[in-house]
Formats: structure tokens, sequence, C-alpha cells
């Protein structure tokens, strides 16, 4: 039976790299990887099209980027907070409300962004456009949280008392003990937390497709609105491209940018949990 | 507890003098005077009001069946049980000569964990470096300079028997040590602050006997310079290595009295019960 689910969930991720795989290779038959990967623009569907991605690589980078920025201290300090600090009460109630945040659809996150968020911050941020890639940043920041907070309070938590102790005796304080002991002690599944947040963050769809816009656009002010991978594989499955041309192509091409990018980071974490393995 | 303790004991010496708890007629000068201390682990009481002496540089062992609040005594010196919450003190701890009780609310934990250092029943070292775990210690202290820090890393492995083994890989990850390493190490990082009073809880329980010897020859060198208390439910092991000893039952201090003579001649028949195996 658990053999069964393995194999089923191998046989489905096989299935759709090869369909990935596949579909963009009629992509890169015509379009040569270099011009893919170099070209600045991204107008697959004008007359004289160009397929640069680096514009909506670059918008999810930043959105992503962005959203670390702010996932990483917040959900560092919380996790903190929530497993060397806060009493079994506090915890209580504070992981629900965390759970919930998971809970929200990420359409109701994209609207609060373009509709709630945005006009707010241009009080405040001069230049901002309606469409931008700083705001829905912050709020995919804020939809990662839990994420980051549940799993890495997890490996925290798992970190043996003893060791805890050892730090209190030698005269540490709660903070110095969380910094220089637990954090490390939690060292991979902490990381884990960070790249599965990450990942996370690049895939997510309905966020920056709502509130960052859906114009190519090779930026480096975050104020500007630009489309992100997902917003553009959104707007061309949403759209009555005929299957087999090289417009439709360009969803499994940009598709495989995707996969390739998290892939990696699962990687990556893989890799570091390797070579950090926490023996105890 | 009383009436066992003032009960005339059938071999007692006659010429002894009547008090155990308190110094025998020698110029040895006492490190801390624990007075009527009580323990409370929330509602449970697990010290029922403890008195004794503890020598300057001296070891002194601290034995008595499972579960009769060995451990619960050691912890009080340090306030590790601060920690938990529903943890409740109540009588002293002197230090001499510096006259503060280190189990008042008003004397802050972290101080006093600056001048004890502990080490636990299983090897706890810090997931960190060897070098980093025993410099902790000092960096908690202030004691940032390279070459001081460098200095006190090697002296404080070099006291605990263990430089020779590690001085070529100091960098390495401390997981790598086998256990009786572990637990030299985590002494070395105990004793790099210099300690006024270093706390053993049954050190030696996870460790074969090479190891074990290993660590008893490191205490006896060591107490030239620190004061020693240790836990162990090994009776020959607190027969060797200790110069006083104190045996406790169900929370209470039963009797305490030079090593030699708690063994030889006891005072109290529970403790003669106990020392030669009728019991515990
Ligand atoms: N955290 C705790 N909460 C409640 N009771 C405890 C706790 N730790 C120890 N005790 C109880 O206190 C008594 C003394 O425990 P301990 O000092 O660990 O004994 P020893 O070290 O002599 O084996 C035991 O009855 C034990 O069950
Ligand atoms: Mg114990």
């Amino acid at each position: 039976m658990l053999f069964a689910c393995a194999a089923l969930s191998v046989a489905i991720t096989a299935a759709i790299v090869w369909v990935l795989v596949s579909e963009s290779w009629m992509f890169f038959s015509q379009i040569p990887l270099v011009t893919f990967l170099t070209d600045t623009q991204w107008t697959p569907v004008f007359t004289n099209a160009r397929y640069g991605i680096l514009p909506l690589l670059t918008a999810t980078l930043w959105a992503a980027g962005i959203a670390m920025a702010v996932a990483t201290p917040l959900g560092l300090v919380l996790s903190i907070y929530l497993s060397e600090f806060a009493g079994p009460r506090v915890r209580e109630i504070l992981k629900p409300i965390l759970e919930m945040l998971a809970a929200v659809p990420t359409v109701v996150f994209g609207y609060f962004a373009l509709l709630f968020l945005t006009p707010l911050a241009k009080q405040f941020i001069p230049g901002l456009s309606g469409f931008n890639l700083l705001v829905p940043g912050f709020v995919l920041g804020i939809m990662i949280l839990p994420y980051v907070v549940t799993i890495s309070e997890d490996a925290m938590r798992a970190v043996p008392m003893t060791l805890r102790e050892g730090a209190f005796a030698l005269g540490m304080s709660r903070w110095r003990t969380a910094f220089s002991v637990v954090i490390p002690g939690a060292f991979s599944g902490v990381t884990a937390a960070y790249l599965l947040a990450f990942s996370r963050a690049v895939g997510e769809t309905m966020i920056v497709a709502i509130a960052a816009g859906q114009n190519p656009n090779l930026t480096g002010d975050p104020r500007e609105g630009a489309a992100t991978i997902t917003a553009y594989i959104v707007q061309m499955s949403l759209g009555d491209l005929p299957h087999g041309t090289l417009a439709y192509s360009t969803i499994f091409a940009t598709g495989l940018v995707l996969f390739v990018i998290t892939l990696g980071f699962n990687v990556l974490g893989f890799v570091l949990r390797r070579k950090f393995r926490e023996a105890y | 507890m009383s009436d066992s303790m003032n009960a005339p004991h059938p071999i007692r010496d006659t010429s002894g003098d009547q008090t155990m708890t308190q110094a025998p007629a020698t110029e040895t000068p006492v490190r801390a005077q624990v007075r009527d201390l009580k323990f409370w682990y929330g509602k449970f009481q697990a010290l029922n009001g403890v008195s004794m002496p503890i020598y300057d540089r001296k070891v002194t062992a601290i034995i008595g069946p499972s579960g009769c609040g060995k451990s619960t005594l050691l912890r009080c010196f340090n306030r590790i049980h601060d920690l938990y919450p529903g943890s409740r003190y109540n009588g002293e701890i002197n230090l001499a000569p510096e006259g503060v009780n280190l189990v008042d609310k008003g004397i802050d934990p972290i101080l006093v964990r600056l001048l004890v250092g502990m080490v636990f029943q299983k090897p706890n070292p810090f997931p960190k470096s060897i070098f980093e775990n025993v410099a902790a210690g000092l960096y908690v202290r202030g004691i940032r300079n390279r070459t001081e820090v460098e200095g006190r890393v090697e002296e404080a492995l070099t006291q605990a028997a263990l430089w020779n083994e590690v001085k070529d890989r100091l960098s390495k990850p401390a997981f790598e040590l086998s256990g009786g390493q572990q637990q030299r190490l985590c002494i070395a990082r105990a004793l790099a602050p210099k300690p006024k009073l270093l706390l053993l809880d049954e050190p030696t329980s996870a460790l074969d006997p090479i190891a074990t010897a290993k660590i008893e020859e490191l205490m006896d060198s060591l107490v030239k310079d620190v004061t020693i208390l240790i836990v162990t439910h090994n009776l020959s092991q607190a027969a060797r290595i200790s110069k006083y000893t104190a045996f406790m039952h169900m929370g209470d201090l039963i009797e305490f009295a030079e090593t030699e003579q708690l063994f030889t001649n006891p005072a109290v028949s529970r403790t003669q019960d106990y020392v030669t195996g009728r019991f515990g």
C-alpha cells in the first residue's frame, strides 16, 4: 500500500516532468536557449515576438526576494518566541492564528494587496504604481510566514532540553541560547523551512498575478509592476491559444524554468540537510 | 529525618562529635553552606529541608537511591530549575566568602551560573565545533580576545585530558567525538570559564570503564583549584573520589560525613543499610 502510494507519486512526478520537457521541446527547437536566457524582452504574442525569460524571471525573483526579506526576520523572531519564550497558553493562541493565515485563499491576499495595501502604501512610497512588485512581495512574505514559523518552530522544539540546560548552565540568556545553541541545533529544519518558503513564494500565482500586473517588464525598481513567471502562465492559460503554436509552448518553457528553480532549491535543502545532519 | 539522624548507632565512634551537618573540627574552609533547603516541582516537594556544608576545593559526593532528590539538590546550586515554570526554592545556599544566598529570588540566576559550572549525566555538546564548544562560556563572559580564548581553550582541554586527542581537529564538529570524549569536552566547556564550583550529575553513568577512570582521575587533579559537587549512584565511585559524602533518601539528607567515615562507620542505620547494599 505504502509502496503503491510512493510509486504513484513518483509516476505522477515523472509524468509532469515528461509533459513539461516534451512540450518545451517544441519551444526550444525554435528558440535557442541562449536567446531565451539572455534576451531582455518577453513578447511572445506580438507580431515581432521576443522570447527572453529575463523580465519574468527578475519579476519572480523580486517578488520572492521581497517576500523572503519580510518572512525571514519575522519568521525567525516568531519561531524563537514560540519555541523558547511563549508559555503553552500563548502558543495555543498564536499557532491557530498562524494556521488561519495559511488557510486564507491566495486570491484574497491578492485583492487585499491590490485594493487595500497598494493604495495605502502609495501615500508613503512616492512613485508606487497601481501594479507593483513591492506590495505583493510583502503580502507574499506574510503568506509564507506560517510555513516558515511552523516548520522552524518544530525543528527548534526538537532540539533536546539537555542542550538548552547546557547553555543556561554556562550563563547564557534565553536569546543567546536561542541563537547560539537552538538555531544551530535546528539548522537543517530551519533551512528547510526557508527553502520551502522560497519555493512557495516563487511558485505562488494569484497574489502576483492580481497585484503585480501582467506586463512583462525587466526592471530594477520594485515600485513598478511586472509579470512574474506564474502570472504569465495564468494569463496564457486563461487565453485561448491554439495548442501546438509556439506561443502555447511558452507556457511549458516558462513552467520548466519554474520547475528547475524549485527543484534546485529542494536539492539544495536536501544537500544541506545531509551535510549538517544533527545527531542527538 | 531528625529521629533517625539522632538515633544512636551501635558502631558509632564515641569520640566523634554529635552534629553531622556542620564542619568537623578541621581548618578546611567552607565554600557554601546549605541551610534548610526546600524545593518544589509545582506541588511536589522534592527536598524537605537539606542542610550541609560544601568544603572549599574538596570533592563532595551525593549518593542515595534513584529518585531521592540528588539531581534536584545539585541543580539548586546553579538555579537551573528556574528554566521550568512551577519551580520553587526555600531556604539558603550561602556562598562564603561572598555571603550571597544563591537561591534568593533577588539573585539573578545568570550571575549564579557565571560562578558555577555544570556537567550533565548525558554528554550534551553544542552543535558546534570542538573549539567553539569550549569557547562558548568565555564568549558569554565577554572574553573575545583571540589569543586569550585560544589559550584558555587549550588549558581547559588539557585539564580535561582531551587536548592531545583533539588538538589537530579543533574545528571538527563535536558530534564526531566518542561518548567519553564528548563528556570530557563538556567538562572542558564547564572549566574554561574557571568556575568556583563544579557540579557533576552522574557524569560517568553513560561511559565505559576506561572513560570513567579518566574522568575520575581528572577530578582528582581538578580539585586543587575548584570545589566539586558530584552526584553518583555508584558507591565505589563516591568512595574513590570524594572527601565528603552526603546520603539522601526521599528528599531528606540522612547523613553527611567524611566519606571514609560514612562508608565504614556511619552514624545512621539507614546509611549503613544503603552503603552495605541492603536497600536501594
Ligand atoms: N521536573 C520534575 N517534575 C516533577 N517531579 C520531578 C521532576 N524532576 C524530578 N522529579 C521528582 O523529584 C524526585 C527527585 O528526583 P531527582 O532529583 O531527579 O532524583 P535523583 O537524581 O536522586 O534520582 C523524584 O521523585 C522525581 O520523580
Ligand atoms: Mg538524577
